[in-house]
């Protein structure tokens, strides 16, 4: 399959007063189209924080990141927001939903960027929210779902552009084992059927089992395991 | 789903809290309302100047009187298309808290040198004709049942004694800024009874008012009338009707200009009130905005997003500031003695300042919460913990 993600090169420091904290040292990552990739490694290994250049919400300090062709270590600021909203999906470890919305109008929220007609808009969000399984929780809010159906809806919502890549930080953290379960199927139904390009952060060796690939963090180094 | 339901759902997110924030708006605007009214009622006398007409009143001061025999004299000045003479007669009708202007003038050319007191010819021909008449504006005749026919006795004070007069007369005021309250009679009637009861104040006028053929000659009139006078025993200054209410003022603009100043404090306070709010708000979403720039939002959606949420808080309060301020002004222009503010109404320039103020609150108020998220980076909110 051809390569969608390359990384290299890169580190990432963060300045805390006049100290500089190095999080990431000198990465080298293909990730291929269609990868379920889960990346590995004990807190402040620097996963999440690789994660986040990869999704664009954050910038190397060093190196460069191309996407499907892009080095969005190089894109300003608008249009890095551009790049994220058509070829980025996010899932946060605590869903982060909007509470004054409900699920259709959260999942909606990605579109309004584009250019669909509301009549559009209407039949993706009802599309991806029966792919996740919520057709008929559309109208509840956040507060009315429980923790495995917030996450659903907080991965309708990542789908629903029909980005690239789907990134998650511990999706699955914040879940019961039995919704966790149910959210890893899901990712692996978005991976298998749907061709989605799926990276994943996690502590839970369970949950990287169900990636295709598993690659190890330690101390901002990158240790490859083939699988 | 649109952006406008997101702002109005979040506006709304802490009921309470927006509550108070649009009830203090809705009480500050009414209260900026308020204070810019009385300011723009005092200034009123001096929007009603005509710039044809001056005024010749004593040098030393308004309240020593001119002899009348100057009125021939002025008259006589080339570029002096009319004259005519007023004296402050005070007094008191029914009860001394009741205050409005009462005036003996000239009966043949009051009404011509002041032709926004609109009178019927009948009226005019009437009130002329008959010595104890008197004519009073539309709003006094509202206010106390008044009527053509009725008769209407006064308490001197500056001149004692009891005083009747018939009403012959209701005057309309021509334009909206027009003085409708004010009670107009006869000076010969005044005259009499001064050649009776107290000689030496006989035969003095309070003030003249000259009109010119051209504002243009206002200064060069002005000159020559007060030349005329010099060094005689009442020297004269005549000045522009507008000059001579800005001093009748001037003694008031402390007050006024205080009040001014208070009025733009409220706006200030107004401001904070919101940015406050505003403030709270937009950190307890410092998270849900690092989500939405996650999403593809920008720094341009953000400010949208937080601006529209402090202008329509802003718009609600001081929409519902502003409603509640006509009936309140409607009730305090009821409840206020007449004379003090003949005319007491909200002004469009009020309205403006208000709508003003209220556009300029809610951007301002959002500016220090917009920048804040606008430069929050997207890791630092989503690690954000409020």
């Amino acid at each position: 399959m051809a390569e969608l993600i390359e990384i290299q090169n890169v580190s990432k420091s963060y300045w805390r007063d006049s100290f500089e904290i190095p999080v990431l040292n000198n990465i080298n990552l293909t990730v291929h189209e269609g990868d379920f990739l889960a990346l590995m490694g004990p807190s402040g290994s620097g996963k999440t924080t690789l994660l986040n250049l990869i999704a664009g919400i954050d910038r190397p300090s060093q190196g460069s990141i191309i996407v499907n062709g892009t080095d969005i270590s190089t894109l300003g600021e608008s249009a890095l927001a551009k790049w994220r909203s058509s070829n980025v999906g996010f899932v946060f470890q605590f869903y982060n939903l909007i509470p004054v919305l409900t699920a259709f109008e959260n999942v909606e929220l990605p579109l309004l960027l584009t250019k669909l007609s509301k009549a559009e808009r209407r039949s993706h969000v009802e599309n991806v929210l029966s792919v996740v399984g919520l057709g008929d929780r559309m109208h509840h809010y956040p507060k009315q779902l429980s923790g495995g159906q917030e996450q659903r809806v907080a991965i309708a919502r990542a789908i629903v552009t029909d980005p690239l890549i789907l990134v998650a930080d511990e999706p699955t953290g914040d879940l019961d084992k039995n919704s966790a379960d149910e959210i890893l199927t899901l990712m692996e139904r978005l991976n298998s059927e749907f061709k989605k390009t799926i990276l994943i952060v996690t502590h839970d060796p369970h949950a990287a089992s169900r990636a295709r690939k598993v690659n190890h963090l330690e101390k901002g180094d990158l240790i490859k395991e083939p699988q | 789903m649109k952006v406008f339901k997101l702002i109005f759902k979040n506006a709304l997110r802490h009921k309470l809290r927006t509550t108070l924030t649009v009830f203090g708006i809705a009480i500050a605007v009414i209260a900026f309302g308020l204070l810019r009214t009385v300011v723009t009622a005092w200034y009123v006398g001096i929007e009603a100047s005509q710039a044809d007409r001056l005024i010749t009143r004593h040098s030393v001061s308004f309240i020593f009187p001119l002899p009348y025999s100057y009125l021939e004299k002025i008259k006589k000045i080339p570029e002096v298309e009319n004259v005519s003479f007023f004296n402050w007669f005070g007094g008191i009708y029914k009860d001394k808290n009741q205050f409005f202007a009462r005036f003996a003038a000239d009966a043949n050319t009051v009404f011509d040198m002041y032709p926004e007191y609109v009178l019927s010819k009948e009226e005019l021909n009437n009130f002329t004709n008959e010595r104890n008449s008197c004519v009073i504006g539309r709003d006094i005749a509202r206010q106390y049942n008044l009527k053509i026919g009725d008769p209407m006795v006064l308490e001197g004070d500056i001149y004692p004694g009891r005083w009747e007069f018939v009403i012959r007369g209701i005057y309309q005021p021509k334009f909206n800024y027009t003085d409708a309250t004010s009670m107009i009679f006869h000076w010969d009637y005044l005259n009499e009874r001064m050649l009776q009861d107290a000689p030496p104040r006989a035969n003095e006028v309070g003030w003249y008012v000259v009109r010119i053929n051209d504002p243009k000659n206002s200064a060069v009139v002005s000159n020559k009338i007060d030349a005329l006078f010099k060094n005689s025993p009442a020297e004269t200054k005549t000045e522009t009707e507008r000059a001579f209410q800005q001093g009748f003022i001037a003694s008031s603009s402390a007050i006024i200009e205080g009040m001014n100043v208070i009025s733009f404090i409220i706006v200030g306070i107004i401001m904070l009130v919101l940015g406050n709010t505003m403030i709270m708000a937009a950190r307890e979403r410092t998270r849900e905005y690092a989500v939405l720039k996650t999403l593809g939002y920008s720094g341009a959606h953000l400010v949208g997003l937080i601006m529209g949420e402090s202008l329509f808080i802003s718009a609600l309060g001081g929409g519902i500031g502003l409603l509640l301020t006509f009936p309140i002004v409607a009730f305090f222009e009821k409840v206020i003695p007449k004379g003090f503010f003949p005319i007491f109404r909200i002004e469009p320039i009020t309205v403006i300042l208000a709508l003003s103020a209220i556009l300029i609150i809610g951007i301002i108020s959002s500016l220090f919460p917009v920048q804040r998220a606008v430069r929050t980076k997207i890791v630092e909110g989503l690690r954000f913990v409020g």
